[in-house]
């Protein structure tokens, strides 16, 4: 197979040690069918020979059944994978193919190039050091070229090689191949992209993949294979600070305490500074642990375990940086985003952002335009559809460590997951943090709302209820209102009824819907709070990441997380509505404890349920609680 | 600076991927099936954890007509990590007396393996479990993620994978569904070898070459490994020097002539060899497309 050279036969002892140092290079392939793209990679494949004689005998007969050539071999059946693909005739998917050569190995991530795959193509492109655009000499620079180039410019790919392939079929003509050139280089500059070798090839025939046959005596540049074989990777990411986003905290015992990670810039030794961001606590790097024993050093793209000088609190999701030269925090920013998911992005919706190793909750804030792939125009637009791009706003619940993409992909990409299909529907970039100051302006009011709270003689606040359906959430809330009204206290409770009914009509019980309600009733909570008023929420409200949306509207202090603890079997014995019922004959999608999971508050002000004997009980104890908060007094 | 090797990069991604699992599900486990690869990954596991025990068990889907040199390899590396070694043989399969014999290749495989592993991971209720599979095997592989998620019912829908971008992986599933996660996936059969040598990986004797009983039956040698193997009318059982290039069902399983009794004359073989990997094992031949058939039912 692979790497005919004599010396496999002859010293292989030899052989194996020249190919531990070989290098590792990524790269994409972007074009359409019609450009040749499979039988581009089927041909690098086969010149490797990375290609066994079964599965060439099985090539051979789909060649002839299946295949496009004739006779020929068709390299492209090598490649399309899925059975449902291989009789459409197209790729559907991001496809992963391995050879290496002597100096390297080589993964290659084949996407499809037609507008509706832009997805694909961005998660081929995502992990790739270098793109290789196909143009076909036939028709030169086309608009996919130029989407296919802005894309991995989008994605910071910074080489490209243009292959331009078919040449045979103009005949190896060289001012063909000089047009293309200049056409491709000039638009090229416009979008950032200056790293471009451009290469006259036929895949079909192999002319300059790994030879010249002849064909292009006017052709100076080196041969396809040659340049992948030699240009430098990872060249710059060790000559950047140290970064390590923390994955997981080894504790096999009460004496060892490590940070696992993988380092994704820079280089860290023993005695170094870090600093934790973002708590901002410093330390020393103590030892680099690892199976074979301690390293002296370790750099960009190694996984490793570091051990620190002092006992400070690191959990994952923290970054260790180069105390001299750390990373910024932020909770709001400017991203690029790629829509992945047939549901479309809407602003106001919140999904959960995953980026290094941290997971928050970030909700989109105004979409500022879209971008039209084709032409790089920037479109007014409010919503994002499967496959489009576009700049938006992104508001985090809490502060994360981060450095722009274009500085560090680790620490700048990210993705976003709806949380009711747990679908991955979106992936991004930070382009830079706002200052919320900066960008939103309220209007300044003289009437304040300690002056509208200090007027009832209260301080506001939101209770909110969260537990099971049958938990006793509106039981104990209209308790507890009763009990404040008889306090002469201004309160007001937002339940089901009074909601869905009005405010929430138009809503139903579709996943978007579900968390549409609960902001509304969060946003509208606020603004009762503001007007002075306690609010009392009944509301299952299953998720933490809404229940945080909600809490992240009111000042510290003013949101009350009162957790009705009552277990799945009691509330289900209950049933006082008869859902459960409903919901165990399958009648009720998406039942709250059903099939659809309740999150319990992890950190709660208040808890209460059946171990207080009876919900009059409980409400006593929320309203004691509310006193020693200074909520009943004027502040 | 310092120049990653290959063989680096891919063990720090293999090392990510674990960890990353390891942190986000509830309870993983690791699929052992005692060949190559899966000696590559556990011994990924200890560096990805050391000097913590890896925080999972290890399963092994058992058929119980393995190789007799397997089943010591399991129990040898079970103590040598330190790790519990759970073994599941599908007991209806026991109780019908599934063999490859008398019921075939396809259904062998199916009940043993594919139901065999679905009861295995019901029975412990794992959300999450390592395989070695890797992309270069074969072609629908190549295309299947690194997370590739499994219905409650344990079906793989092609159509419907999840984007893989940089190293984010999205590891969130609904109550009942489950994550197959390959951490070798972006590994080579050569580089697989190349690591094994480097690392000094234990692997069980098989593949190296040696005197064994073997028959010849449909064109492969198959290994008389005990006394349960029905030899038809002519067949008497020759000892060849053979070794194997890849492990399963030892009536499965055709072995290959060969000198090699060294690693490095495993590999100098393999790289000098003109026939992929999988054409030692029967159940990729049954007919076009299987193995994609096969993991949509739940195979690994």
């Amino acid at each position: 197979m692979s790497h005919v050279s004599s010396l496999i036969a002859q010293d292989i002892g030899q052989y194996l040690e020249a190919h531990r140092h070989k290098s590792l290079l990524r790269f994409i392939t972007c074009g359409s069918v019609d450009d040749g793209k499979s039988t581009l990679i089927g041909r690098l494949l086969y010149e490797s020979k990375m290609i066994f004689e079964d599965q060439l005998a099985a090539l051979e007969r789909d060649s002839k059944k299946v295949g496009t050539r004739g006779d020929e071999i068709d390299y492209a059946l090598l490649l399309d994978g899925l059975q449902a693909e291989r009789e459409q005739g197209i790729t559907i998917d991001v496809a992963y193919r391995f050879f290496s050569t002597d100096r390297r190995k080589f993964i290659v991530a084949d996407t499809p190039g037609h507008e509706q795959y832009t997805r694909n193509m961005v998660t081929g492109a995502s992990t790739a050091d270098l793109a290789i655009i196909l143009i076909d000499a036939r028709k030169g620079v086309l608009t996919q070229t130029r989407r296919h180039s802005y894309l991995v410019s989008l994605l910071g790919i910074r080489r490209v090689v243009l292959a331009i392939n078919k040449m045979d079929l103009v005949d190896y003509a060289p001012e063909v191949f000089a047009r293309i050139e200049a056409d491709y280089r000039a638009f090229a500059a416009r979008i950032g992209l200056t790293d471009i070798v451009c290469i006259p090839i036929s895949a079909v025939h192999g002319d300059n993949i790994i030879e010249p046959r002849g064909n292009t005596p006017w052709y100076q540049g080196p041969m396809l294979m040659e340049h992948l074989e030699t240009v430098p990777v990872d060249d710059d990411l060790q000559a950047r600070p140290f970064r390590l986003p923390v994955q997981w905290v080894n504790r096999p015992n009460s004496d060892f305490r490590g940070f696992a990670g993988t380092i994704v810039s820079g280089v860290v030794k023993p005695g170094d500074s870090i600093k934790v961001l973002p708590s901002g606590r410093e330390s020393r790097v103590l030892r680099i642990v690892t199976a074979d024993g301690d390293l002296k050093e370790a750099v960009a793209n190694q996984s490793v375990t570091l051990t620190l000088a002092d006992e400070i609190d690191i959990s994952r999701g923290d970054v260790l940086a180069a105390a001299d030269d750390p990373v910024p925090v932020a909770d709001q920013f400017e991203a690029t985003v790629v829509w992945m998911s047939e549901a479309p992005m809407l602003r106001g919706r919140n999904y959960l952002l995953k980026i290094g190793t941290k997971t928050v909750t970030a909700t989109i804030a105004p979409l500022k335009y879209k971008v039209n792939v084709n032409t790089l125009e920037h479109l007014a637009a409010d919503r994002l559809e499967l496959n489009d791009i576009g700049v938006c706003e992104l508001e985090l619940d809490q502060v994360i460590a981060f450095e722009p993409y274009a500085v560090n992909r680790d620490l700048g990409g990210f993705i976003l997951i709806d949380r009711m299909t747990d679908h991955t529907v979106g992936a991004g970039q930070l382009n830079f943090a706002l200052r919320r100051s900066q960008n939103i302006h309220w209007q300044s009011v003289d009437i304040h709302k300690q002056a509208r709270a200090a007027s009832k003689g209260q301080r506001p606040c939101v209770l909110w209820f969260t537990g099971l359906s049958g938990s006793g959430k509106s039981t104990i809330a209209n308790l507890v209102e009763k009990k404040l009204h008889a306090l002469g206290k201004h309160t007001y409770l937002l339940d089901g009824d009074n909601v869905r009914h009005g405010l929430n009509k138009d809503l139903g019980f579709t996943a978007e819907d579900r968390v549409e309600n609960i902001r509304r009733i969060a946003e509208v909570a606020a603004l009762m709070a503001d007007a002075g008023l306690i609010v009392l929420t009944a509301f299952i409200s299953p998720f933490r990441s809404e229940r945080r949306m909600a809490r992240a509207l009111l000042p510290e202090g003013e949101f009350i997380e009162v957790f009705v603890d009552t277990p799945l079997a009691v509330a289900e014995a209950r049933d006082t509505k008869g859902l459960y019922k409903k919901a165990r004959r399958g009648e009720l999608k998406n039942f709250t404890g059903i099939d659809s999971p309740y999150e319990a508050p992890s950190a709660p002000e208040i808890v209460v349920g059946d171990a207080d004997g009876d919900p009059d009980k409980s409400a006593l104890r929320i309203v004691a609680e509310l006193r020693r908060r200074g909520i009943l007094s004027a502040s | 600076m310092t120049a990653l090797t290959h063989l680096q990069r891919l063990e720090a991604e293999s090392i990510h991927i674990m960890r990353e699992v390891v942190s986000e599900v509830e309870k993983p486990v690791m699929l052992y099936s005692i060949g190559k690869d899966s000696s590559v990954m556990l011994h990924l596991a200890r560096k990805a954890f050391y000097p913590a025990v890896p925080p999972f068990p290890l399963l092994h889907v058992d058929t119980t007509w393995k190789f007799r040199d397997m089943y010591a390899m399991r129990t040898r590396m079970a103590d040598e990590m330190g790790m519990e070694l759970l073994v599941h043989a599908n007991p209806e399969a026991q109780a019908q007396g599934i063999n490859p014999f008398t019921h075939g290749s396809a259904l062998h495989t199916d009940i043993w393996k594919t139901q065999g592993l679905i009861q295995a991971l019901d029975k412990y209720g794992f959300d999450a479990a390592f395989g070695g599979a890797r992309r270069d095997e074969e072609k629908s592989r190549a295309k299947e993620r690194i997370f590739s998620f499994r219905s409650a019912q344990h079906r793989w829908d092609p159509k419907n994978q999840r984007p893989e971008l940089w190293r984010l992986y999205n590891t969130r599933k609904h109550k009942g569904e489950s994550i197959r996660v390959f951490p070798i996936s972006n590994w080579t059969e050569l580089d697989v070898w190349q690591y094994i040598h480097l690392e000094k990986i234990p692997i069980v004797p098989l593949y190296f070459s040696q005197l064994r009983p073997v028959v010849l039956r449909e064109g492969g040698l198959i290994m008389v490994d005990d006394d349960r193997m029905p030899l038809r009318a002519g067949e008497v059982p020759m000892l060849k020097m053979v070794r194997f290039r890849t492990l399963g069902c030892y009536p499965l399983t055709a072995a290959i002539e060969s000198e090699a009794d060294t690693l490095t004359a495993i590999i100098q073989e393999m790289l000098l060899t003109t026939t992929s990997e999988r054409q030692g094992r029967v159940i990729d031949h049954d007919s076009a497309g299987s193995m994609e058939k096969k993991k949509q039912e739940g195979y690994f």
